[in-house]
C-alpha cells in the first residue's frame, strides 16, 4: 500500500461569468469599423439585430482567472481516471496541436472541395483504416456521439426495410439488459418496439431467449460485446446467424472495443453495421473534454442508405457526393472532423500492431486490478460463477460491504474524489448487480497509477468501517459537497444556458 | 467544505410498531399466528418478534444515531427499543397493551403513528401484520405514509419486507436520510386467506430501495414503476367481442382503470366490449364465462417479489379455467398477456417466472420463454419455470 497523498481541491465559490459582467468593462477595445464596412450600414437592415447580444462585459484578467479556476474544478477528472465503460485514456496532446493548426481550425465546411483536399484525404484514409479494423465497407463520421451512431443505425434500418416494403411488418428491435441504454432508446425514438432480453446465469442473455422472440417482425438486433461488465458472449456468431435467418439486421455497438482492438472484426462475426467511439477508443477526449464522434460503418448493402455527403477518392482528387437513396443528414456537413483528424493521427501512430498490443495491455491491466480488488474485504465480482476472464473491465459489487457498514457504492464514490482521483463508474441503469462499480484501466495508465487508485479505494473502504459518517457525508476535500440531485430530472429546473437559467429561476 | 448536504436538512421521524406475537406459529407448524396465539403457546411456542425487532433497531441505531422516533407503547414497540442514545423518542399515549396484543392494537397504533406525522412506518411482523398496517394506513390517508417490514412472521409473501432485520434497517436508514432522493414504489400486501389461498389484500408505498436496484443519485430517471401508460396501450388494443380476464395485481388493475371500469386489484375480473361482466370472479364464474365466449384472453401480472405467474394469489385461475381458456383461444396458453413494470422485473431475484399448478401437463405447456410487456412499446422475455 502506498502512502496516500494529502489533497484538497481548489474551492472557488465564485459567480458565473455572466454574473461577473459590469457595464462597459472591456478586455480588448478594437478600433472602430472603417466607415464603409460598418455592419450597421453595410449589411441589409433585415439581418441586423435590434439589441446587442448579452455577452459578459469583463476584463481580460477576470476572464483568464475565471477559466483558470474552472479548469481547477474538474472533480478528479484529470487525476487518475479509471471511469469504466468510458475508456478514459490519456489523449496525446499532439492531437490537439494537429487539430488546432490553421489547415484544420481555419477551414469552413462550405469551402470548395478543391480547397479541402488534405482534410478529405484524412477522412477517406481514416475510413479505410476503420474498414480494416471492422471488415465493414464504408464509414461515416456525421454522428456526434455513440448514441447518435446507434440512432443512425435505426434510421438506416428504417430506410432498408421501407425499401423492401417490409417496414410495416418489421416493428421490433431486440437488445439486451446489458446493452447501453442508447440502444433501446434510439430504437424507440425511431418508432420501433423494443424487446430487452434479460441477463441470465452466464452473465449474458441466452440464445434461447433470443430465439423465442425472433420472427418476421424482427427488424434488428442491437448489441455490444463484450458488454460493460467486460463479459464476452461467445455465442455471438450464432446470435447473428439466428437474426439473419428471420431477415433482421445486426448492429454491433463497438463502444467497448478497447479490449478487442485488432483481435476481431465485426463483419467477420456477421454483423451488418457497427459503431466506434472516436472520443473513447481512438485517442480523442471524452465527456467534458470535447465534441464527440460515433463512427458508423456498414456493409455495402446498407451503404445505400447512409447519410450523405460521402467522401470519395476520384481521379481528380477527393470529392463529397450526395447519397441519393440515403437517410438524408443526421447532422450538418461531415461531422466533428477536428476529432476525426486527431483519431487519424492517433491510429496512424499506433499502427495495426500497436493497437493490438494496446488491447492486450488493457485486458492485462484489468485482470491485474481484478486480482487486487478481490483481495479487499467486501468486494465481490458480478457473476462470479462465470469463471472466464473478463476483458478490459470487470463489474464488481459492494453488496457485502454495504450490508456490513451501511455505506453504499455511491458513498464510496463520493469519498474517493477526496483523494484527487476520478471516482469509479457504477453501472448503467437498471442495476442488475447490487451496489455496482466498474473500473477500467485501459492501456495508458501506469502500474503506479493503477495501484494508487486501488489503494485509495482500500483506504476509503476502511474509513467506512471506522468512521462511516465521514464517508456518508463526503466529499469534504472537493470543489463542492453533496448536491441536491432531486431536480436533475426536472426539465423545469435544469438549465444549460444562461437564458434558460434566468427563465427557470424566475430571474427574468 | 462542510459535511452537511441538503439531504441532512431536516431530522426525519420514524414510526415503530411491533406485533410481539408474530411468528410464534411458525416453529410449531401453524400457518400464521393470527387468532391462534393460544394454540401456539399451548404447543410451546416462544416469541420471536421482539428479538427480531431489537436486531433491526440496534442496527438502525448504528446507521442513524440521530433520529426522531415515535413508538407504540409497551409490547407494541417501546419495550423493544435498544439502548438508543441520540434518538429523540416519543412513546404514543394510550394504555399499555397486555402481552397478548391483537390486530386491533396494531391498527390503533398505526393510526396514531400516521397522525403523528411519521416519515416512515417500520413494523415488525409477517403478512398478517402487513395487512393490518396497510389497512390502518389506508383508513387514515390512502397510502400516504411509506411502510417497511422487519421480517418476523410465519409467512412473508408481501413485497414490503427487508430480507433480514438488518437489511430492513439499512433500507430504513437510507430512506430516512433522503426520502425524496430515492422515492417510494407501490408494493403488494398478500396473505393466505381462510381457504389457504394466497390473496392480494392491498398495496402500500415502500421505500424504493429493493436490494441492489436502487438507482444512483442524479442518474437518469429511475426505473418507471408506472403501469398506467402500459395499461392504456393494452386497453386500446382490446378486440371487440373477446372476453378478457384481468388477473389480480396492481399492474393489471390499471387496464380496468384505463377502460373506466371498477375492477379490483385483488381478484380476477372479466371484461368484454368495455363492459365489466364479473368482479372478483371465482372458478365457477370463470368457467361459465369461458363457456359463453368463443374468444378469450387472460391478462396476468406477476405476484409479489417472487415472480409467481400462476399458483400464488390467483388460484381461481385453476387448471380447469386454463384449459377452458386454451380451448377458447386458438393461440392457446401462448396468448396469455403478461404485464410487469420494469421495476417489478428488475426486483426479481433472477429473470424467471414461476408457475405452481397441480397439473404437470398444463404447467409444462406454460414453461419456456414468455414475452412480458413492461411499458408502451417495450417488452422483455422471462423464463417460466414449473
Ligand atoms: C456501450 C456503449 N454504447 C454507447 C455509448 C454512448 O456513447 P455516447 O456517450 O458517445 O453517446 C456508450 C457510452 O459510453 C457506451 O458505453
Amino acid at each position: 500500500m502506498s502512502e496516500l497523498r494529502n489533497y484538497h481541491a481548489a474551492v472557488w465559490d465564485e459567480p458565473l461569468v455572466m454574473e461577473l459582467s459590469a457595464p462597459g468593462r472591456r478586455g480588448n477595445v478594437p478600433p472602430a469599423p472603417i466607415a464603409e464596412l460598418d455592419p450597421a450600414t453595410a449589411l441589409p437592415g433585415a439581418v441586423l439585430r435590434q439589441a446587442a447580444p448579452a455577452l459578459p462585459e469583463v476584463a481580460e484578467p477576470d476572464v483568464l482567472r475565471h477559466f483558470l479556476h474552472l479548469s481547477q474544478e474538474t472533480m478528479g477528472m484529470v487525476g487518475i481516471s479509471l471511469f469504466g465503460t468510458c475508456t478514459m485514456k490519456y489523449n496525446p496532446r499532439v492531437g490537439e496541436q494537429l487539430s488546432g493548426r490553421d489547415g484544420m481550425a481555419e477551414l469552413h465546411p462550405d469551402q470548395d472541395d478543391s480547397t479541402l483536399q488534405g482534410l478529405l484525404e484524412a477522412v477517406h484514409r481514416f475510413d479505410l483504416m476503420l474498414r480494416g479494423l471492422s471488415g465493414m465497407d464504408r464509414f461515416v463520421f456525421q454522428p456526434g456521439g455513440g448514441a447518435h451512431a446507434a440512432y443512425t443505425h435505426t434510421a438506416v434500418t428504417r430506410a432498408y426495410f421501407a425499401d423492401r416494403g417490409e417496414l410495416e411488418q418489421r416493428r421490433e428491435i431486440i437488445t439486451t439488459a446489458q446493452a447501453h441504454p442508447c440502444n433501446p432508446a434510439t430504437a424507440s425514438a425511431a418508432g420501433f418496439d423494443v424487446i430487452t432480453l434479460p441477463v441470465e446465469e452466464d452473465g449474458y442473455a441466452s440464445l434461447d431467449a433470443l430465439k423465442a422472440v425472433l420472427s418476421d417482425r424482427t427488424a434488428a438486433l442491437m448489441i455490444n460485446n463484450p458488454d460493460d461488465m467486460g463479459i464476452y458472449n461467445p455465442h455471438i456468431k450464432e446470435w447473428v446467424d439466428a437474426v439473419h435467418e428471420v431477415g433482421g439486421l445486426c448492429f454491433y455497438d463497438h463502444a467497448n472495443f478497447n479490449g478487442v482492438m485488432g483481435r476481431l472484426r465485426a463483419r467477420e462475426l456477421g454483423f451488418d453495421a457497427c459503431m466506434f467511439m472516436l472520443h473513447k477508443t481512438f485517442g480523442v477526449a471524452k465527456g467534458g473534454g470535447g465534441p464527440a464522434v460515433g463512427a458508423y460503418g456498414c456493409s455495402e448493402e446498407l451503404a445505400t442508405y447512409l447519410p450523405g455527403p460521402l467522401v470519395e477518392a476520384t481521379e481528380d482528387g477527393y470529392v463529397r457526393r450526395e447519397n441519393p437513396r440515403g437517410v438524408g443528414r443526421v447532422r450538418e456537413y461531415l461531422g466533428n472532423l477536428n476529432q476525426v483528424v486527431k483519431a487519424f493521427g492517433w491510429l496512424t501512430a499506433m499502427g495495426a500492431d500497436g493497437i493490438r498490443e494496446a488491447a492486450d495491455i488493457s485486458v492485462l491491466a484489468n485482470n491485474y486490478m481484478e486480482v487486487r480488488l478481490l483481495e479487499l474485504k467486501g468486494v465481490t465480482k458480478a457473476f462470479p460463477q462465470m469463471t472466464k476472464r473478463r476483458l478490459e473491465m470487470t463489474r464488481f459489487s459492494l453488496e457485502e460491504y454495504t450490508a456490513e457498514t451501511g455505506i453504499t457504492a455511491v458513498d464510496v464514490q463520493n469519498r474517493m474524489g477526496d483523494y484527487g482521483i476520478d471516482a469509479f463508474w457504477l453501472s448503467h441503469e437498471p442495476w442488475i448487480v447490487p451496489e455496482p462499480f466498474t473500473p477500467e484501466a485501459g492501456e495508458t495508465w501506469s502500474l503506479e497509477d493503477i495501484d494508487y487508485w486501488i489503494d485509495v479505494l482500500a483506504h476509503v473502504l476502511e474509513e467506512g468501517r471506522s468512521d462511516p459518517e465521514l464517508v456518508r457525508t463526503a466529499p469534504h476535500q472537493q470543489v463542492v459537497g453533496q448536491l441536491d440531485g432531486s431536480s436533475l430530472d426536472d426539465p423545469e429546473k435544469w438549465a444549460t444556458t444562461w437564458r434558460a437559467h434566468r427563465r427557470k429561476s424566475g430571474r427574468g | 467544505m462542510t459535511s452537511s448536504g441538503p439531504w441532512a436538512a431536516r431530522a426525519r421521524v420514524l414510526g415503530i410498531v411491533v406485533n410481539p406475537v408474530a411468528g410464534m406459529g411458525g416453529r410449531v407448524g401453524l400457518h400464521g399466528t393470527d387468532g391462534q396465539v393460544e394454540l401456539a403457546r399451548a404447543r410451546g411456542a416462544e416469541p420471536v418478534a421482539p428479538a427480531r425487532a431489537r436486531r433491526a433497531l440496534a442496527r438502525l441505531h448504528e446507521l442513524a444515531p440521530d433520529l426522531d422516533v415515535v413508538v407504540a407503547p409497551g409490547a407494541l414497540g417501546a419495550d423493544h427499543l435498544p439502548d438508543a442514545t441520540g434518538w429523540r423518542v416519543t412513546v404514543l399515549d394510550g394504555p399499555e397493551p397486555g402481552a397478548e396484543t391483537t390486530a386491533d392494537d396494531t391498527r390503533a397504533a398505526v393510526s396514531a403513528l400516521v397522525a403523528a406525522g411519521v416519515d416512515l412506518l417500520l413494523f415488525v411482523g409477517g403478512d398478517g401484520t402487513a395487512r393490518d398496517v396497510a389497512g390502518a394506513v389506508w383508513a387514515v390517508c390512502d397510502d400516504c405514509v411509506p411502510v417497511l417490514g422487519v421480517p418476523a412472521g410465519v409467512k412473508m409473501h408481501s413485497a414490503v419486507f427487508g430480507l433480514t432485520p438488518e437489511t430492513a434497517a439499512l433500507a430504513a436508514s437510507r430512506h430516512l436520510a433522503a426520502p425524496e432522493r430515492h422515492g417510494t414504489r407501490q408494493a403488494e400486501v398478500v396473505d393466505r386467506d381462510a381457504a389457504g389461498d394466497v390473496r392480494l389484500y392491498g398495496t402500500v408505498q415502500v421505500p424504493a430501495l429493493p436490494a441492489g436496484v436502487q438507482p444512483a443519485k442524479g442518474a437518469p430517471a429511475p426505473l418507471a414503476d408506472d403501469a398506467t401508460a402500459l395499461a392504456a396501450e393494452v386497453a386500446a388494443e382490446l378486440e371487440p367481442g373477446r372476453l378478457y380476464l384481468l388477473g389480480p395485481g396492481a399492474t393489471v388493475d390499471q387496464v380496468g382503470h384505463a377502460l373506466g371500469l371498477a375492477t379490483t386489484p385483488l381478484g380476477v375480473d372479466a371484461v368484454c366490449d368495455g363492459r365489466l361482466l364479473a368482479v372478483d370472479a371465482d372458478e365457477a364464474t370463470l368457467l361459465d364465462l369461458l363457456a359463453r365466449h368463443d374468444r378469450a384472453t387472460l391478462v396476468l401480472g406477476v405476484v409479489g417479489g417472487q415472480g409467481f405467474l400462476l399458483g400464488r394469489g390467483n388460484q381461481q385461475l385453476s387448471p380447469a379455467v386454463l384449459r377452458a381458456l386454451a380451448a377458447a383461444d386458438p393461440a392457446g396458453l401462448a396468448g396469455i398477456l403478461v404485464l410487469a413494470t420494469p421495476a417489478k422485473v428488475g426486483a426479481l431475484p433472477e429473470p424467471v417466472l414461476h408457475v405452481d399448478l397441480d397439473d404437470p401437463e398444463l404447467a409444462a405447456e406454460l414453461a419456456g420463454y414468455r414475452r412480458v410487456r413492461t411499458a408502451p412499446g417495450r417488452s422483455t422475455v422471462l423464463r417460466v419455470e414449473t
